[in-house]
């Protein structure tokens, strides 16, 4: 048994620290973990859950802003980019934060191929920390299954 | 959660050690640390409800500049006089918010006899040196950059408990600010949805001995960046720098400086 909690461990201290070092993943995650405790347990996936919505509905919002025949308000696309950028840096979603960043310039810059290159990249890169998270607290839940205590992880 | 945008508020009081990297602070009375949040943004509200409720405050959180005025009373012209007062020690706000700002929030409570010596946080996630300026002259208590980290969040504890110790000392004997302080919270109005909190509330909340002060032993990370990293970040425009000469006013210099206002007198 204790050598199975081990091994899970390891699992999840490696998976974590490649999250981080792909760039899924930055400080402000850890942050997160820093307010999680054992009365609340899942503070992190509720937030990233909370996250994920935001992400559904504001690129719903995008979509919708973009599709317009006729001219496009990039104005409003940039207000829902704004927004998610604000939500993905408060939870530490990396890739998604840059992505809101040359999103947003593309809307200052009236840009439509950029603007919609980057909606396609946001859609999936949201998606992508999604699945490596939902890993990532499978493998939380299994250690505790095992027995065991989910390890903190150092990231350096 | 509260997921529709209204006020979220803490109903219990929780008397909370908290013990970070060692250190202890004594327990507070909670009913005397009551902080208003607002922002437009609910993920934002999560994290800053339990960044404050984890240094042992209690939090109403509220989604738009107007509820927050509707919450402290100030959204009617009549003078409020008759208004059982709420005892708020500390406002903090977002910045961009659709509607209002939180820089004319701001100017909204400073202009109040009630609440202008509340002191105001404003939140931002852009480094602007003019934005930050117009701040602090209209009376700012300070201004975090987002995203908000616990360090932040501590920070503004110390210099809270403070006030708060002194607004106690006053209110045993006749107050001396002009703001009349109730010693409880009221119940909250009707119209406000109370969340179901985050945490389990009947244990004393205790911190992981991970988390630590503003020098974490587990550093914050910045793992070299992968090809898909960000782009350089628009907060690179007008960056601040550190050195106080970049700033007329020393004491008022950019964000993240240590906290240097006198406290209430």
């Amino acid at each position: 048994m204790d050598a199975l909690v081990a091994q899970l461990q390891m699992q999840y201290r490696n998976y974590t620290v490649s999250l981080y070092q792909q760039g899924f993943l930055d400080d402000q995650f850890t942050e997160l973990k820093k307010l999680q405790d054992d009365a609340s347990p899942d503070f992190v996936a509720e937030v990233l859950s909370l996250f994920f919505e935001d992400c559904v509905k504001l690129i719903g919002n995008m979509a919708r802003a973009l599709d317009q025949t006729g001219t496009v308000d990039f104005s409003q696309v940039g207000a829902s980019v704004h927004q998610l950028k604000g939500s993905s840096s408060s939870v530490g979603a990396k890739r998604v934060k840059g992505l809101c960043v040359t999103f947003k310039e593309y809307c200052e810059a009236n840009n439509y191929e950029g603007c919609v290159r980057c909606l396609q990249q946001v859609d999936i890169e949201y998606k992508a920390l999604q699945t490596k998270l939902q890993d990532m607290f499978n493998l939380e839940k299994q250690i505790i299954q095992a027995g065991g205590k989910v390890p903190q992880v150092d990231i350096n | 959660m509260a997921r529709d945008g209204g006020v979220s508020c803490l109903r219990s009081s929780e008397t909370m050690r908290v013990g970070i990297g060692g250190m202890e602070s004594p327990p507070l009375d909670l009913d005397e640390v009551h902080v208003l949040a607002v922002d437009d943004s609910l993920v934002d509200r999560i994290v800053i409800e339990r960044l404050l409720r984890i240094t042992s405050c209690k939090v109403t959180a509220v989604d738009s500049g107007w509820r927050a005025l509707e919450f402290l009373g100030l959204d009617n012209e009549k003078a409020s006089a008759e208004l059982d007062r709420l005892k708020v020690d500390l406002i903090i706000t977002d910045y961009c918010m659709p509607g209002m700002t939180g820089y004319e929030l701001l100017k909204k409570i400073k202009e109040s006899s009630s609440f202008r010596q509340v002191p105001v946080v404003i939140m931002s996630s852009e480094n602007v040196l003019t934005r930050i300026d117009r701040c602090l002259e209209e009376g700012a208590e300070d201004f975090l950059l987002k995203p908000v980290k616990l360090a932040d969040v501590k920070r503004l504890r110390s210099y809270l408990t403070r006030d708060v110790k002194l607004s106690n000392a006053n209110k045993r004997k006749l107050p001396e600010d002009s703001v009349p302080v109730n010693t409880s919270l009221p119940p909250p109005p009707s119209p406000f949805t109370i969340s179901p909190d985050l945490s389990d509330s009947s244990p004393p909340l205790t911190i992981s001995p991970e988390s630590s002060d503003s020098s974490p032993p587990l550093s914050p990370l910045e793992i070299s960046s992968s090809p898909l990293s960000s782009p350089i970040d628009d907060e690179d425009d007008d960056v601040l720098t550190s050195s106080p000469e970049s700033s007329s006013a020393p004491e008022e210099s950019p964000a993240r400086r240590q906290k240097m206002t006198s406290p209430l007198d």
